[in-house]
């Protein structure tokens, strides 16, 4: 079975800062990561890997440095790594092409594995752009896979309906963060990870013409939260006495 | 033209509302689609609440299915050739609205949050980092595809009397090498938080399933009797069910009054209910995130607060 992973490499938006007087994110010194719920197709991959035998290549379209981000996914089970630098301007268009022309550049596939969505900017474009460009059926929001030998099955959570669906490879898949736990790779791993391939493809070896972006971010802006943020910390009782009393003034009690 | 899709009426009928302003501001006509079985009722609908034309694609496809549902539409669009496609954000609209843009080759952005024609562009805001900011962003490319969440906008009152065009067609839907197996209704409490006026939401802090009870109470005595949750309640130990789960991937609320309590205050959970009326939180660390999002806070136990705030309200409402 031949797997394709799609990771990006995200700022870990639990560590990042809001300017106290523009309300806008400060995303300089941020740390990076990989997406976690790409690590989640990651292991997927993995079980899928382990069960059927056959070849895990990781794609990242990203800066130069996500070369380090690649290693960790090499470490927890991928056999090669693929980096794309990103190109001046990108959107889900040009991205999407461009992971589209590495996995055609990689040729052989069975299943293209993505996480439902990145954690930085929760789109969820990714998968179902890259299904509908490389036309083959997508299944979205996997929370258990069972691949088989010609055809796997998952189920899906859909919101207010969990939905099972069989499809034949190749196929695209997006899982959802509960869909298992991604393993922790051992020292030996990380070690052995530095001997793996991690192959450089620019744009212009997988594109042929002009790829542009057609949607522009022309701004970003803070986001305003202006509560009275008073807090009772003393006395239980009265704590909870002025709190009602707060909120009946407020007319919420009725 | 102006096109308008998704499979949950009710969203069909907030994006007519905001479909009409746009159409009318660039001075085309405003089309809803539906997908399936011919329903008349349902056409009749949609134009007394804003359509102009409604197009019925009629397919015996049993269930929603991207891979078809995306080729009707590209068919409707390379006809119509509309500016702007907007499509309900629930997921099954989120696993479509990409895939047609990839097959257009156009933009397409999630999960808009507010939409407006600047420097006649179309410009669409929405949630980024986890809800610590809003990117603006402007389509250069036509048609822009946009994903609407529900409530975002309010449907147009019904104007029984407006008049349009049904126009009905037999699609046929292009075999694809996967299938539907099993629809499942999931197990839901049979809430709908998104329309509640009252909420009490539970986090991390209660340490049994059990104690959720606690909860109940409190907004039993506040006639909200809507109880919500953070991430982990629903999504990990399962102590509630998903449509209890308030939050960026759960439901998305504003009732006049929400109480967090033992919930932490991920900004993840905060993007959830950031547009309640008053915000109230109880949690035992002085030093919760929850408390910078709340207008009245109480630091204390929840095991100890809870019941004295559910005695207080009683003995207040009496």
């Amino acid at each position: 079975m031949n797997i394709v992973v799609c990771a990006k490499q995200v700022v870990d938006v639990s560590e990042m800062k809001v300017d106290p007087s523009t309300k806008k994110p400060i995303l300089q010194g941020v740390p990076q990561k990989i997406s976690d719920i790409d690590k989640n197709a990651m292991e997927e991959a993995i079980k899928i890997k382990e069960k059927h035998g056959g070849k895990i290549t990781v794609v990242t379209v990203g800066p130069s440095d996500a070369k380090e981000r690649i290693k960790e996914l090499l470490a927890m089970g991928a056999d090669e790594g693929v980096l794309i630098p990103y190109p001046d301007k990108y959107d889900y268009h040009v991205v999407s092409s461009l992971l589209t022309g590495a996995i055609k550049k990689i040729g052989e596939y069975d299943i293209v594995l993505c996480g439902e969505a990145s954690i930085d900017l929760f789109s969820g474009q990714v998968g179902p752009r890259l299904a509908g460009l490389l036309n083959i059926p997508q299944i979205t929001y996997a929370q258990s896979v069972n691949a088989e030998k010609d055809k796997v099955v998952a189920e899906r959570n859909m919101g207010d309906k969990m939905v099972t669906t069989e499809s034949s490879y190749p196929v695209l898949i997006t899982v959802t963060k509960e869909i298992n736990e991604p393993r922790l790779p051992s020292l030996m791993q990380i070690l052995g990870a530095a001997n793996k391939p991690i192959n450089e493809w620019s744009m212009e070896s997988l594109i042929s013409g002009k790829l542009d972006p057609i949607i522009e971010t022309a701004e970003l802006k803070g986001v305003p939260m202006e509560r009275k943020n008073i807090v009772y910390q003393d006395d239980l009782d009265e704590s909870v006495k002025k709190l009602v009393d707060s909120l009946a003034k407020e007319g919420v009690l009725r | 033209m102006v096109v308008v899709f998704s499979d949950d009426e009710k969203l069909s009928l907030e994006m007519l509302s905001k479909g009409s302003e746009l159409a009318k501001e660039l001075g085309k006509k405003l089309t809803a689609v539906i997908i399936g079985k011919s329903d008349d009722t349902l056409a009749n609908k949609y134009i007394a609440y804003g359509a102009d034309k409604v197009v019925v694609a009629e397919t015996d496809l049993g269930s929603f299915k991207a891979e078809e549902y995306t080729g009707i539409l590209e068919n409707i669009v390379k006809e119509t050739n509309p500016e702007i496609v907007l499509i309900g954000s629930n997921k099954n609209g989120k696993e479509l609205a990409p895939r047609l843009a990839a097959k257009l080759g156009t933009g397409c952005i999630t999960d808009c949050t507010n939409l407006y024609v600047k420097d006649k562009k179309l410009t669409a805001e929405r949630m980024v980092y986890s809800g610590n900011a809003i990117a603006v962003e402007q389509f250069t490319s036509k048609p822009s595809i946009v994903t609407v969440p529900s409530k975002v906008f309010e449907p147009l009152s019904k104007d029984e009397k407006r008049s349009g065009e049904v126009v009905k067609k037999k699609v046929d839907v292009e075999k694809v090498a996967s299938k539907v197996l099993k629809v499942q209704e999931m197990q839901t409490g049979g809430v709908n938080v998104e329309d509640a006026e009252i909420i009490v939401s539970c986090g991390r802090g209660f340490k049994n399933k059990e104690d959720i009870k606690l909860i109940d109470e409190l907004a039993e005595v506040l006639k909200g009797k809507t109880i919500g949750c953070s991430r982990p309640i629903a999504a990990d130990l399962r102590w509630l069910s998903e449509d209890h789960w308030i939050g960026l991937s759960g439901h998305k609320v504003k009732p006049k009054l929400y109480i967090a309590v033992g919930i932490s205050g991920q900004i993840q959970h905060i993007a959830g209910m950031r547009d309640s009326g008053v915000i109230v939180a109880i949690n035992k660390d002085p030093e919760a995130l929850i408390f910078k999002s709340a207008d009245y806070g109480i630091v204390g136990d929840l095991y100890e607060v809870v019941p004295k705030l559910t005695n207080a309200v009683k003995e207040k409402m009496s």
